[in-house]
């Protein structure tokens, strides 16, 4: 592959830091990230992705753009209003980058198939909003060994950790299980600052291009805390617990477990019920 | 003995909008406890019903995850900084 001169005039700006290059902008031509979920986070992340060259995004949100998602939902428009979001977010990415390919899925990530979808990225970033969807995610990202960048928002505060599946700490050696519903209050109900979002998702965005280009130091075994009320970020030190139900030492979940439908509030607990390996493409 | 104990902002309303409130006790359950009688009804949002932090919370010691030190029982003193970290869901 080589850059045509217009693809080192789109990228010129980030060709010529050396830790980029022409080297690293062909292999981010040449990768893929899957953004789960178009909201809050998925939005700015899968902006800057695009913006960057990736070469294949995959988009899947279950749900169509309301009014209220504008505030901090930046790829969708009030023109949009009622399309699905993954629809409205392939748009939008194809008028920054064209030579984005970007995959369109509308539906939920589900114990059914998350791990044929992640399968077929480089790098999977979790941007949905429920600790149903997250686990699995989380989930299916060890069992495939595929880099996860995380984020979490809510009010004016967030979180990013980047796991590398086995080397570093997964999302469930730091929370080990989901809380039960009703617990912890969604975006819906407590509210968030579009520009808080905005903070946490391009981390994310940053993060996933940092692994893709192999580039500095990620937030593996690092969890970082974003206060938005200070500005203020800090991080904890988290590492692999040998307890983890997915990659400890002696792990119960060895493959994805049915039962854990994402639905923002009325998610039951999470089932632990085992079921059959399930065929999967690839 | 005071141990500095930072609240998550969803628990802030409970500790009457402080990010950071002072508490003693030798060990994070007697933390917790002098937790409670401060800020009533705060230790259920971190607790379960038998006491037993909830899966998806976490407490750091001076940065150190209590559940590689010895949970609940860790040791903590005058100057700690304890941390008290919810996973966040939303997007």
């Amino acid at each position: 592959m080589s850059l045509s001169n217009d693809q080192i005039l789109r990228y010129s700006r980030q060709l010529i830091l050396p830790e980029v290059g022409v080297a690293g902008q062909e292999r981010l031509l040449r990768s893929s990230v899957l953004v789960i979920g178009a909201g809050g986070l998925g939005c700015p992340a899968a902006l800057y992705l695009a913006a960057a060259g990736v070469g294949r995004l995959g988009i899947i949100d279950r749900e169509t753009v309301a009014l209220s998602n504008l505030h901090r939902q930046i790829l969708h428009s009030t023109a949009g209003l009622g399309t699905p979001k993954s629809q409205s977010a392939k748009q939008r990415l194809g008028a920054l980058n064209p030579e984005v390919e970007v995959v369109a899925i509308q539906g939920s990530v589900t114990s059914e198939n998350a791990l044929r979808l992640v399968q077929d990225y480089d790098v999977v970033l979790d941007g949905s909003d429920n600790f149903s969807t997250r686990y699995v995610v989380n989930d299916a990202c060890v069992l495939s060994g595929k880099p996860l960048v995380y984020g979490g928002v809510v009010h004016v505060r967030g979180q990013v950790m980047t796991i590398l599946p086995r080397r570093s700490a997964c999302f469930r050696c730091v929370f080990p299980e989901p809380p039960a519903p009703g617990d912890i209050p969604s975006c819906q109900e407590a509210g968030v600052l579009g520009s808080t979002a905005g903070v946490l998702g391009s981390l994310m965005a940053h993060e996933a291009l940092k692994v893709l280009l192999g580039l500095g130091e990620p937030l593996v075994n690092r969890l970082l805390v974003f206060d938005g009320h200070a500005s203020r970020v800090r991080e904890v030190p988290v590492r692999r617990h040998p307890s983890c139900a997915v990659c400890g030492e002696a792990p119960s979940i060895r493959e994805l477990v049915q039962g854990e439908e994402p639905s923002c509030a009325s998610a039951p607990p999470s089932a632990v019920a085992v079921v059959d390996v399930r065929p999967l493409r690839g | 003995m005071a141990v500095t104990v930072r609240i998550p902002t969803p628990l802030q309303r409970l500790t009457n909008g402080q990010a950071e409130v002072q508490c003693a006790g030798q060990t994070v359950t007697e933390l917790l406890g002098d937790l409670e009688r401060r800020y009533p009804g705060i230790k259920e949002r971190i607790c379960d019903e038998q006491g037993k932090l909830r899966r998806f919370v976490n407490i750091f010691v001076n940065e150190e995850d209590i559940r590689f030190a010895q949970g609940d029982q860790t040791a903590v003193k005058d100057g700690d900084e304890v941390s008290i970290i919810p996973a966040i869901a939303g997007g």
